[in-house]
């Protein structure tokens, strides 16, 4: 039977491969992930077969039945706001199957080559870090674990922490059967601690390029123990996902405009004082619905800015009503996406499509800036730090340098915001000062009700 | 019994057609595509099986059990989310699906 398993995978890497490829247009997108879930099942249902399978048939079965169903169930209750945690859990329990996987071939204490052993521990260490490290990011992202966890010298703590472990890892690669179970033991218990203590002090808004950045390294461990099981689909997805992950990871941080470095060694807020530098001119100018709806019944063109705090306050399908409006008057409405709007690289767009608005509208910071200049009205809902133009004008802001949406170019500026306080970086926003901004002030969801109520008596 | 060197190349060149995929990808997916990648090392549950089915005394079965726990969760959850995403793409022009 091992040839129609060998096939069968061989068809499965083809089917993930492409898989992958289509779902990077949202065009073919949802194509994609049909192939490679059709390559998953495919490879699933052969290794039934697989000839190194003796039995233990039934745990396999329950097994896979049981964490099916519970992972089937979580996946489609889950609010499409709660998406970067769920990708977290998922993502951590792939790497605990990988360290998994080594601690079944390393307890058997059978006679590896150096190579295979050492890739063994490898996949261990990195999927044992994947796993604790996801858990975090997964409690941390769902507001079970609030606090950020940090102490001084905690980088030499954990640099100690982490040589500590890599050292037990290769006594146990290079000493062949010696080594006993209880090494074995501590050097997953103190993988596990390391990948607690280096997700610990990462703030929750870096916390999607640290969620890619277990993903790239899950995908590396698969990799690694695909080798030690004689696996290519499992190498060769492993370390597709590796290699993609990085990217990704790289071009998140980008986004962010954060050093991969600065997130993970560094803390946000401690780099450099916010104060001093901070005095703003002008004042907040308040405005009222009606006046806000004639001015954008009456536009040309709109521009909406969602933040955050638009999906917070479940205004999207609002949103969406309002833009359809718009739309009848021939007023022309796009949607500027900030890279970091919402809580990862791309999670607004997923936003904005489940309230059903077409992903043609919407536009990406290096395609529409230059727009703002054309727009009657920019409407920045629930969005702050990036529509801050500090981002351009004052090196002694934190947020100094990062790509910022140019709304303040709009002719007029309409900012919806709860109350009066800073973004969540805590830096005062000198858009809202700006002489061409109106504040309307109350939740969201109510707001841009209200606009919409007040269009439709035109 | 695959050789190291092969290995070797098989790594290199599937991280070059990692690489290759996502170098083009635009902002717009970049969450569904961390959530597909996250779907496609659940090939994992693969080895998971391998290993629970050749496993022998106790505790190799029953950590055998768990790898299998876990990434079958890792596949199944991870195409959920991941299906759930793209299902919601859709563009203003009729039929262009």
């Amino acid at each position: 039977m091992d040839w129609l398993v060998q096939a069968a995978y061989f068809i499965s890497a083809i089917l993930f491969i492409f898989g992958l490829k289509q779902m990077s247009s949202p065009v073919t997108a949802r194509r994609g992930i049909i192939w490679a879930g059709l390559g998953m099942v495919v490879a699933t249902a052969v290794t039934f077969v697989h000839p190194q399978i003796h039995g233990n048939y039934i745990w396999i079965i329950l097994a896979m039945v049981v964490s099916s169903g519970l992972a089937w169930w979580s996946g489609r209750r889950v609010a499409m706001t709660d998406m970067p945690q769920m990708i977290a859990i998922y993502n951590g329990l792939g790497g605990g199957a990988a360290a998994a996987i080594a601690a079944v071939e390393l307890v058997k204490h059978h006679e590896m080559p150096l190579i295979v052993q050492i890739l063994a521990v490898l996949g261990a260490l990195i999927g044992t870090i994947a796993f604790s490290g996801s858990t975090i990011a997964f409690a941390k992202l769902q507001g079970i674990m609030r606090k950020t966890f940090r102490f001084s010298g905690q980088q030499i703590v954990n640099l100690g922490l982490f040589a500590l472990t890599a050292l037990i890892g290769a006594w146990i690669a290079f000493s062949g059967t010696e080594y006993s179970g209880f090494v074995l033991l501590i050097f997953f218990v103190l993988a596990l601690a390391f990948g607690v203590m280096m997700t610990l002090p990462i703030g929750g808004a870096d916390m999607p390029v640290v969620i890619s950045l277990f993903n790239a390294l899950t995908g590396l461990a698969v990799g690694l123990e695909g080798y030690v099981l004689q696996n290519p689909a499992m190498m060769i997805a492993g370390i597709v996902v590796g290699s993609a992950g990085t990217l990704l990871t790289q071009l998140m941080a980008k986004a962010m405009n954060r050093p991969i470095s600065n997130v993970l060694f560094s803390n946000f807020g401690d780099t450099g004082s916010t104060e001093g530098s901070d005095e703003v001119e002008g004042t907040l100018k308040p405005i009222e619905a009606p006046d806000v709806a004639a001015m954008m019944g009456f536009a040309d063109k709109v521009i909406i800015v969602p933040g955050y705090g638009m999906a917070v306050a479940q205004a999207q399908h609002k949103i969406w009503e309002l833009t359809k409006l718009l739309q009848e008057r021939d007023v022309d409405v796009k949607f500027a996406i900030h890279p970091v709007a919402g809580r990862m690289p791309g999670h607004m767009n997923v936003l904005l499509a489940e309230a059903g608005v077409p992903y043609d509208i919407i536009y990406d910071l290096d395609e529409i800036n230059e727009e703002f200049a054309t727009a009657n009205v920019a409407l920045v809902i629930g969005a702050n730090d990036v529509v801050n133009p500090v981002a351009r004008s004052n090196p002694e802001s934190p947020i100094y340098g990062m790509p910022i949406l140019n709304a303040d170019k709009a002719e007029n500026v309409i900012v919806i915001k709860r109350g009066k306080g800073a973004g969540f970086s805590g830096i005062e926003n000198h858009l809202f000062y700006a002489d061409n901004t109106r504040m309307l002030y109350g939740d969201a969801q109510a707001m841009v009700g209200e606009l919409i109520s007040a269009i439709k008596e035109f | 019994m695959i050789e190291g060197i092969v290995a070797l190349y098989i790594f290199m060149l599937a991280a070059v057609a990692g690489y290759e995929i996502i170098s083009k990808v635009p902002v717009i997916l970049h969450t569904p595509l961390m959530s597909g990648s996250n779907f496609v090392h659940g090939i994992v549950v693969v080895g998971a099986m391998v290993a629970l089915g050749r496993a022998e005394t106790g505790l190799e079965i029953f950590i055998g059990f768990v790898a299998v726990l876990l990434g079958a969760g890792n596949a199944v959850g991870g195409y959920v989310v991941t299906e759930r995403m793209l299902e919601m793409f859709k563009s203003s022009k009729k039929g262009d699906k």
